[in-house]
């Protein structure tokens, strides 16, 4: 019991915010009379949030150095359009047209990142002109056209599901049942793993009781979840790339010697310079970054609606801030993880569906939204002055 | 003449871990130029805030009586009230601001909210003239010399009916000829009865113009001297300066000095990096064997920390020219990354700026400048991270409960044995102390001597900065003594005294 309490102690503010989403997913359960948990709605809430969580994950890194990015909404519909043109109008293969606007948001990103980096200049202001420079371009770039619609495949990387290769008949897509299966083997094995190396090195572990609770508790999670989407299509494309780019990123953060540098940088950018850290590449390279995280998030998010438009894009880069800052950003930097980007997007997330679920308009949608963006940031401020 | 304005009795002020002043007396008179007077950290400027109501009343032990009133100074807005202004170190102006606004901020000449310009114009002519000063009141500060600034300030003092002017170290960053024309502008305002306390590390300076010189040393008042009564020489206010007992402050150490000479620096002279102008080192030479300690000691503004970062990867000035011998071979180093993976570490004299990163734990900062020797291909071992970090822990004595713990919790003295042990880390052949101990209590102090003697033992070469003349005699082989960007002497320490450092370091062009 002692343990435990340490443990939430410990973590007040990465299970704050856990607990808090559930606390808002059951409300909404409640209050939509169970809609909001169906498989249906659990599908559509991973689709609807996918481009802002690959958004967050970027604005996080950004965020960690000390920095701010507000023209990823921009970029992002710039990119949608650059993709519409080569793949619609040119007729450009997908796999070769993907890859061009990829490299498109790295130079973008590149761009921005030489004059936040090497020339000095405040990043709200530099992305702030990218705002305007990648907005404007997308009006150029479309001539105030929608363009559409876009082949298939690329389509699927938002809106397929990958297919059952079982072959299973009726209600249920035994394939995601399965890959849940594999996946808690996974999770246990690696659990396992890091626990013989704990203990080998004599380092401070949970109990072993509470060690069994916690592994019995996320198999369940992780196979619930998995059981529900298969109750529907299955699992979407788009599940996949969030998947890769969670674990990818939450790996470079935590266990690489260019998250160790981020952190650094962000932390006390002083000291990271006299411990021979090089701070303007590392800023650069994380403008980069986000440059091609946000050309991504453009593709899937015009994959989606199935057109490239100039609106596309408006006020994602509030929505991208909103969820790290959520998930525990500090505008100081220094602090933050990929997760916890993740869960500020689905507390977003899941407001803004169980909201539209409910019938409220979305006058008031903003406004709760936005208080609650206050409430999350106050708690942490009143949690870290006691 | 010996009328007293001011009485400061039993003044005693604590900050956290470290007593500042301890039972302090000053008794200044009308009229006189009071000097104050001490090394480094003595308690200076502790005092002059005590007095101007910086550290307010209640966070202090003791009286203020000034004119025959006790004073309980909740604020600086209240000294200001009775007369008392003090004028900083760091110029408090506003550089984008005009020479009246600057003057006239905070008090400004307005009816009903309106600033009358016209008046605030004339007043400043008038005040400009005053302190000798022949520009536009409309000139922005950003366009004045640092001499004019200090007029500029002392004007402002003077707008704001100034009995008891306090100047800290008004003549550091001035020239010969600006100090020269500050000096008579005091002498003048004494004719005119004003009283001033001029805090400041330049002895001549001092005996030139000053009535009366209070010593503080160590947080604590050792003598006034009153001039008129006694005669008073340079060398005997050195001698109060730093007269203090040596035996038993530093540990054992086990001489393992070689003749190779490890790290030998050769003409090295570098640029400020804002003012390219301004030399700020001059053709500087220096060598460290193996084993050895050696010392660099200079007042503040000598170029100390400069000549540091310069050599760590020209992490300070611009235009730096001269070279760097390690082990017999000529290298150079434009990055830290470099100076690191060529055996040289630098410990910051500001830890908490430039040191460690606060709000990480004890491990990550550890394990920071090395990354290397903890990851393959790029990825971390962490578990061999934490034995590495736990055994640093260790052998530095750092006191935590654990490595996970936040270094901003930690005290001053463990927190500076975390920046030596991620040093350490980086297994370096040469180390740079800058200022090793500030600013951490005697037991900690100790410690880290004990640490640095033991490297040296391994055969480390050590270069070691500080502003405490007793700890440079106390642990070095040799001291060289720098003064305004040039080194003026290479002393062994078996013949140092604290005195001849102290003529070295104050007169430039003597070795």
């Amino acid at each position: 019991m002692e343990g435990l309490k340490q443990l939430l102690s410990n973590n007040v503010r990465k299970f704050g915010m856990i607990i808090a989403l559930i606390g808002i997913a059951l409300l909404f359960q409640i209050l939509t009379d169970g809609i909001l948990l169906t498989p249906l709605n659990v599908t559509n809430i991973i689709m609807q949030n996918s481009y802002i969580i690959v958004l967050a994950i970027g604005m996080m890194l950004i965020i960690i150095t000390g920095e701010i990015d507000l023209s990823v909404g921009s970029v992002a519909a710039f990119v949608g359009a650059v993709a519409g043109v080569l793949m619609v109008t040119m007729d450009f293969p997908v796999f070769a047209g993907i890859l061009i606007c990829l490299a498109i948001g790295a130079i973008i990103g590149a761009w921005q990142g030489f004059w936040v980096a090497y020339v000095n200049i405040p990043s709200f202001i530099v992305t702030l002109a990218g705002m305007l420079i990648f907005r404007g371009l997308t009006l150029v770039v479309l001539q105030g056209q929608t363009i559409a619609p876009f082949p298939d495949g690329f389509r699927g990387l938002s809106s397929a599901f990958v297919p059952d290769v079982f072959g299973g008949e009726g209600e249920i897509q035994l394939f995601t049942v399965v890959v849940g299966i594999v996946l808690s083997v996974v999770y246990i094995l690696s659990e396992l793993k890091i626990r013989r190396t704990d203990l080998k090195y004599d380092f401070k572990t949970i109990s072993f009781p509470l060690f069994i609770v916690k592994l019995v508790l996320f198999t369940i999670v992780i196979n619930l979840f998995t059981y529900v989407l298969a109750q529907y299509e299955g699992i979407p494309y788009v599940l996949i790339v969030l998947f890769v780019l969670i674990i990818g990123y939450t790996f470079v953060m935590n266990k690489t010697v260019i998250g160790r540098h981020i952190y650094a940088v962000g932390g006390n950018a002083n000291a990271a310079q006299l411990s021979g850290i090089k701070t303007k590449k590392m800023k650069f390279w994380v403008f980069v970054n986000m440059g091609v995280l946000a050309a991504l998030c453009g593709m899937i998010f015009a994959g989606r609606l199935n057109a490239a438009t100039p609106q596309a894009g408006n006020l994602f880069e509030l929505d991208a801030i909103a969820a790290a800052v959520i998930g525990g950003a500090s505008f100081t930097g220094g602090v933050g993880t990929v997760f916890g980007a993740v869960i500020g997007a689905l507390v977003m997330g899941v407001l803004n569906n169980g909201m539209s679920l409910m019938g409220i308009g979305i006058d008031w949608q903003q406004a709760i939204k936005g208080l609650v963006l206050l409430a999350a940031v106050a708690f942490d401020v009143l949690n870290k002055n006691k | 003449m010996s009328e007293r304005i001011l009485e400061m009795n039993s003044i005693t002020k604590t900050f956290p871990g470290v007593k500042a002043l301890d039972d302090v007396n000053l008794d200044v008179r009308k009229g006189e130029i009071h000097a104050l007077i001490g090394e480094n950290g003595a308690g200076k400027s502790t005092l002059m805030k005590v007095l101007s109501g910086v550290h307010p009343y209640g966070t202090y032990e003791g009286d203020i009586l000034f004119q025959d009133n006790r004073c309980e100074f909740k604020n600086i807005n209240q000294s200001e009230e009775l007369g008392i202004v003090i004028i900083h170190q760091e110029l408090a102006l506003i550089p984008e601001l005009s020479i009246a606004e600057n003057i006239f901020l905070g008090n400004e000449q307005a009816t009903k909210g309106v600033i009358n310009w016209n008046k605030t114009i004339i007043e400043t002519r008038a005040l400009l003239k005053k302190v000798r000063l022949n520009v536009d009141p409309e000139e922005k500060i950003k366009n004045l010399g640092v001499g004019q600034q200090q007029l500029v300030e002392i004007a402002k003092a003077l707008s704001k009916k100034v009995k008891l002017l306090i100047l800290d170290e008004p003549t550091a960053a001035l020239n010969e000829e600006d100090s020269e024309n500050l000096l008579q502008l005091l002498k003048e305002f004494r004719e005119q009865g004003m009283t001033s306390i001029l805090i400041s590390h330049k002895l001549k300076e001092l005996l030139k113009v000053s009535d009366s010189i209070t010593v503080l040393r160590d947080g604590q008042t050792i003598r006034t001297y009153r001039r008129t009564e006694e005669e008073v020489t340079e060398s005997m206010i050195i001698k109060e300066m730093v007269g203090r007992d040596l035996t038993e402050l530093f540990p054992d150490r086990v001489y393992n000095v070689k003749d190779k000479v490890v790290f030998e620096v050769k003409d090295w002279s570098a640029y400020h990096p804002l003012d390219v102008e301004r030399q700020i080192l001059h053709n500087v030479n220096l060598h460290v064997k193996e084993g050895e300690i050696i010392g660099i000691a200079g007042l503040m503004g000598a170029g100390r920390t400069e000549l540091a970062m310069s050599l760590f990867g020209k992490s300070y000035g611009k235009k730096i020219t001269g070279t760097i011998i390690k082990n017999g071979k000529e290298v150079s180093f434009k990055t830290v990354d470099q100076a690191i993976k060529n055996g040289v570490a630098y410990v910051s004299e500001n830890r908490k700026e430039f040191g460690l990163i606060l709000i990480d734990d004890v491990k990550n900062n550890l394990t920071l400048a090395n990354l290397d020797r903890i990851s393959k291909h790029n990825v971390l071992n962490t578990s061999k991270e934490v034995v590495e970090a736990e055994n640093m822990k260790q052998r530095m004595n750092v006191k935590t409960p654990s490595i996970q713990q936040k270094v901003v919790n930690l005290s001053g003295g463990n927190q500076q044995k975390v920046v030596l042990g991620k040093w350490i880390f980086t297994d370096p052949d040469v180390l740079i102390l800058d200022e090793p101990t500030r600013g951490i209590d005697v037991g900690a102090k100790f410690e880290i001597y004990k640490i640095i003697n033991d490297l040296a033992e391994k055969g480390k070469s050590i270069i070691m900065i500080s502003s405490e003349l007793p700890e440079l005699v106390g642990m070095c082989d040799r001291i060289y003594t720098l003064c305004e960007g040039e080194i003026t002497g290479d002393i062994a320490a078996k013949d140092a005294t604290q005195e001849t450092l102290m003529t070295y370091m104050t007169q430039k062009g003597r070795s």
